[in-house]
């Protein structure tokens, strides 16, 4: 049995100009101690997918439908305690921007005193031996003094690491990081991707990496989904993705890509806008960026389909293999010969 | 910390020289003579002139205003230094030291605005935080329907009405007057007890537009740090609802209403004018009025100055406070 399988997740908000369907559809599973990367352009309904399995969305003018099984248990259908149970004990999330993810009104002992206090029965020193073990470990310096200073104390990177000593306090099975290193410079994203991967190890907790960086996924997911409006457009093994990319939006990802090591005159871009999830483009929801658009995108949705001959890679797009084949393969010289 | 406090404090003297300063030359151009009043109408030219010089308005205006500090130092250097207890000189019109006018005009002015206040964050906090919870809902609709009346109602206005419904025709409350909470004077209700009895009315006046004002701002607070990423980080970490609001949102939200809370404290004495007037409570802004009337400048100086001491001295304590619950502050 997967930690968490993911079926047919929906999540609509009503709004004042209609329906967004901010999640349509959306499945995928990850196994105990796995990593899992969700990548896709802002809007694309990464966020608010992990946001609806936390039970964590606004409850007023939203509907969740789908199952979300953890250890076999549907959070879409747990009561609020038994989610106030799950949350931040079996599983955690780290969010995106560690400046405001903190209360400034208490010190960072606190907060995480009180992220071990709602969950296990201990006294407050021995919470804050936890608290301060944990400060050490996602390489706090100076622990014993930092753990009584204010969040507005610490930088950036510093804040964010006090924000994976929180969700890991618990020991969770399941960690969600919702875009953990965009906020962040480039040498402490570097540092923090890092100590996610060894925390991981240490503690066997499975990863939920929702970034819009394909290079983050490429270093430490094992298995990825690419969101596109709402959709899954493809997912696949991070191997397999990265050796021959199926849809004509990740190749654009993919393009879209900074890379050191190739010597490109300018980066690739998708043209125009993610779709309006209010009123998202009939056929296939990527049709109006794509270059390979044919008739027949335009009307029907391609199904999400096994590719030819590997069941673990699935896609969603209605073009030939021999194009992809070809594609895939221009995409993956031209990176090979800028580095030449 | 005792830097600021020590730099507050420059301020302040500053600010109570200029304040009173401004209180002497308004007297001083007013085109009434004091003398004369005090005197009274029989009086001829040449004994308004003896008055004059007995109260001293017979001197240019930088030696009263001296005579005035003076009388403030607690110490003086006539016949050899010496401290001496600071008084505010004696009214114009009956010699009684201002020092006990105030002292006996203070407690029920303070009665007033301190009682009023909690009423109105009796009021105002559960309101305003309920409001905030369910935005657009009848409650949220009618509290704030309720609000705009608060703020639109002036308390003379309110005072009368609730005087004659509630005091009069429901003889529910006493129409107007105090009872002392300690020592209550001879033949007049007293104690702890008659002094809520007597002050129930007034609160509720005085509290009517400040509990307006306070619902809108607790609710806007409380509103906007409902959608702060931190609470949504207490919610991920499993803490329920009631705790995320009382140790996440409002610790936060509850922040400028402290600010706010100091400064409306002056505001606050300004208009308890109003409630004082239709309760005949002989506070210090219904001394105000009775002294302006008598140009008993002494009297309204008195006042000013203790008023200026509070004000400055609440807004000191409330700042020290805000320092103390918020950390981002430092006090330098």
């Amino acid at each position: 049995m997967p930690l968490l399988e993911v079926k047919d997740l929906k999540t609509y908000f009503a709004t004042g100009d209609g329906v967004v369907k901010a999640v349509d559809g959306v499945s995928f599973s990850i196994e105990k101690g796995q990593t899992l990367g969700i990548v896709g352009e802002s809007g694309s309904g990464k966020s608010v997918t992990c946001l609806t399995i936390m039970g964590l969305n606004p409850k007023r003018r939203t509907t969740s439908t789908g199952e979300a099984l953890f250890n076999g248990e549907d959070l879409l259908k747990a009561s609020p305690s038994r989610l106030r149970e799950i949350r931040g004990n079996d599983i955690a999330m780290i969010f995106q921007d560690p400046m405001t993810s903190l209360n400034p009104v208490h010190t960072v002992g606190t907060q995480l005193v009180e992220a071990v206090t709602l969950h296990r029965n201990v006294s407050r020193g021995q919470a804050k031996k936890r608290a301060l073990e944990l400060l050490k470990q996602v390489g706090i310096p100076r622990a014993e003094r930092r753990i009584d200073d204010y969040p507005h104390q610490f930088s950036g990177g510093m804040r964010q690491r006090v924000m994976i000593a929180m969700a890991l306090i618990n020991d969770p099975d399941l960690l969600i990081a919702d875009e953990p290193t965009t906020a962040l410079d480039v040498t402490t994203q570097a540092q923090i991707l890092t100590l996610i991967e060894k925390l991981q190890s240490d503690y066997d907790s499975a990863v939920i990496m929702i970034t819009h960086d394909l290079g983050v996924i490429a270093e430490i997911a094992d298995d990825v989904v690419v969101m596109y409006a709402a959709e899954v457009v493809e997912k696949s093994p991070v191997d397999r993705i990265f050796k021959k990319p199926h849809h004509p939006y990740t190749w654009g990802l993919m393009g879209s890509l900074p890379r050191l090591d190739a010597d490109l005159e300018r980066l690739t871009q998708i043209p125009g806008q993610p779709p309006s999830l209010l009123r998202p483009p009939a056929g296939c929801r990527f049709n109006p960026r794509c270059a390979y658009v044919m008739d027949v995108c335009r009307t029907k949705a391609p199904p999400l389909e096994p590719v030819r001959g590997d069941a673990t890679h699935l896609q969603a797009c209605h073009l030939d293999e021999e194009t992809k084949d070809r594609e895939a393969a221009r995409l993956l010289h031209m990176f090979a010969s800028g580095a030449a | 910390m005792v830097r600021y406090i020590i730099r507050r404090c420059i301020w302040a003297a500053a600010l109570f020289i200029v304040v009173t300063m401004i209180g002497f030359v308004l007297f001083y151009l007013i085109p009434a003579d004091p003398a004369k009043f005090a005197c009274g109408r029989a009086c001829d030219e040449a004994q308004v002139q003896k008055v004059a010089h007995y109260l001293g308005t017979d001197r240019p205006l930088y030696v009263q205003y001296g005579r005035f500090l003076g009388r403030l130092v607690p110490f003086s250097f006539s016949g050899g230094p010496h401290f001496k207890a600071p008084n505010l000189g004696h009214s114009f019109v009956n010699r009684q030291p201002v020092t006990s006018i105030v002292g006996a005009a203070a407690p029920v002015t303070a009665s007033l605005v301190f009682g009023g206040m909690i009423l109105w964050m009796m009021i105002a906090l559960p309101i305003g935080i309920l409001s905030a919870i369910r935005p657009r809902s009848l409650l949220d609709r009618f509290s704030m329907t309720g609000v705009l009346i608060g703020i639109s109602a002036h308390p003379v206005w309110l005072g009368l009405i609730a005087s004659y419904l509630i005091g009069y025709r429901l003889g529910w409350t006493p129409i107007a007057g105090y009872a002392n909470f300690f020592h209550p004077l001879y033949a007049q209700p007293g104690g702890p007890v008659q002094w809520a009895y007597h002050l129930i009315l007034p609160w509720i006046t005085f509290a009517i537009l400040f509990a307006a004002v306070y619902v809108r701002m607790i609710r806007a607070n409380v509103l906007e740090t409902m959608n702060e990423d931190y609470v949504r980080t207490a919610r991920a970490k499993g803490a329920p609802e009631a705790r995320v609001m009382r140790a996440h949102i409002l610790r936060n939200a509850l922040l400028p209403v402290v600010t706010m809370l100091g400064m409306d404290v002056g505001l606050a004495l300004g208009g308890a004018v109003f409630t004082e007037s239709v309760y005949s409570l002989n506070g210090l802004g219904y001394q105000t009025i009775q002294s302006l009337n008598n140009y008993d400048s002494p009297t309204v100086l008195g006042i000013l100055v203790f008023a200026t001491t509070a004000i400055i001295v609440l807004n000191l304590v409330v700042d020290l406070l805000y320092a103390w619950i918020d950390p981002r502050i430092r006090l330098t």
